[in-house]
């Protein structure tokens, strides 16, 4: 991720302690220290409430540390590919199965 | 060269191509709108303005924000997602975004409008440094497209001033 500072209204990708699945949640508040540290406060746009529910226990900010990356565009039905994978399994064993039989039965 | 397992690929590869190519060309064409939306936010007035017990400031408004964003939309505009900040520095904290109401705008016709509302988001400093504050009203859009890359921009009103006191 780019070396930018981190702005309210950019939409971020973090992980929370504890959760394995990543969330990408838009910035809403930023307090940015004299030393550059920052405090970010993330939610999802069509959720109620801001996202201090999902972060750790007691946790009231995220820091720099804790975001992964940032959203620049939209790929529609992408993510379909992803998640079809993690939940039918099967589908996963199929696709690189495939993938290998064309690689050895290729004659080049 | 001939099988099923080449052709299906080929065909896959192809098609996967075209649609990469289609969503590039979309998402360009958003560069060809030039935009000009305009606003105007009011703070009507300073509901509430206390040093919480945790020893930070917080500040309640009722505003009035005003906008016409309908030159953003384009035909590859899902959604457009608006949103108001103040912005101020202190000196404890270099930089304080506090994102104060947001809304999403589906449509183009839902692009300009008038809204009289309470602080949707809590006004909160991280200590007690807002008496006094001058601050910076930011109206705040990304443009969501149905696909390709996600535009931002934003509008400075500058000007605003907390009270000296608490009420």
């Amino acid at each position: 991720m780019s070396k930018e500072p981190i702005r309210a209204g950019e939409i971020v990708v973090f992980n929370v302690d504890g959760r394995e699945i990543p969330i990408v949640h838009r910035v809403i508040k930023v307090h940015e220290h004299e030393d550059g540290e920052v405090d970010v406060l993330t939610k999802g746009d069509n959720n109620f409430g801001d996202d201090r529910l999902l972060y750790a226990q007691g946790q009231m900010w995220l820091q720099r540390h804790h975001i992964m990356g940032r959203a620049v565009g939209f790929l529609p039905y992408v993510g379909w590919v992803t998640i079809i994978m993690t939940e039918q399994p099967i589908i996963k064993y199929i696709l690189i199965g495939a993938l290998g039989l064309l690689v050895i039965t290729s004659k080049e | 060269m001939h099988s099923f397992g080449f052709r299906a690929n080929a065909l896959l590869t192809f098609s996967l191509t075209i649609l990469a190519l289609m969503c590039a060309i979309a998402s360009i064409s958003d560069n060809l709108n030039s935009p000009s939306p305009t606003a105007t936010v009011q703070i009507l007035n300073v509901n509430r303005f206390q040093k919480k017990s945790t020893g930070d400031d917080e500040v309640g408004f009722t505003l009035d924000i005003s906008a016409d964003l309908q030159s953003l939309f384009t035909w590859n505009t899902k959604q457009v997602f608006v949103f108001l900040a103040a912005e101020y520095s202190t000196p404890k904290n270099s930089l304080n975004q506090v994102s104060l109401w947001d809304r999403i705008i589906p449509a183009r016709e839902d692009a300009k409008f008038s809204t009289r509302i309470k602080n949707k988001y809590r006004f909160i400093d991280q200590g007690s440094n807002l008496r006094g504050r001058d601050f910076n009203m930011t109206l705040h859009w990304h443009v969501m497209p149905k696909t390709g890359k996600m535009f931002a921009d934003k509008l400075v009103l500058p000007g605003y001033r907390l009270p000296e006191s608490y009420r």
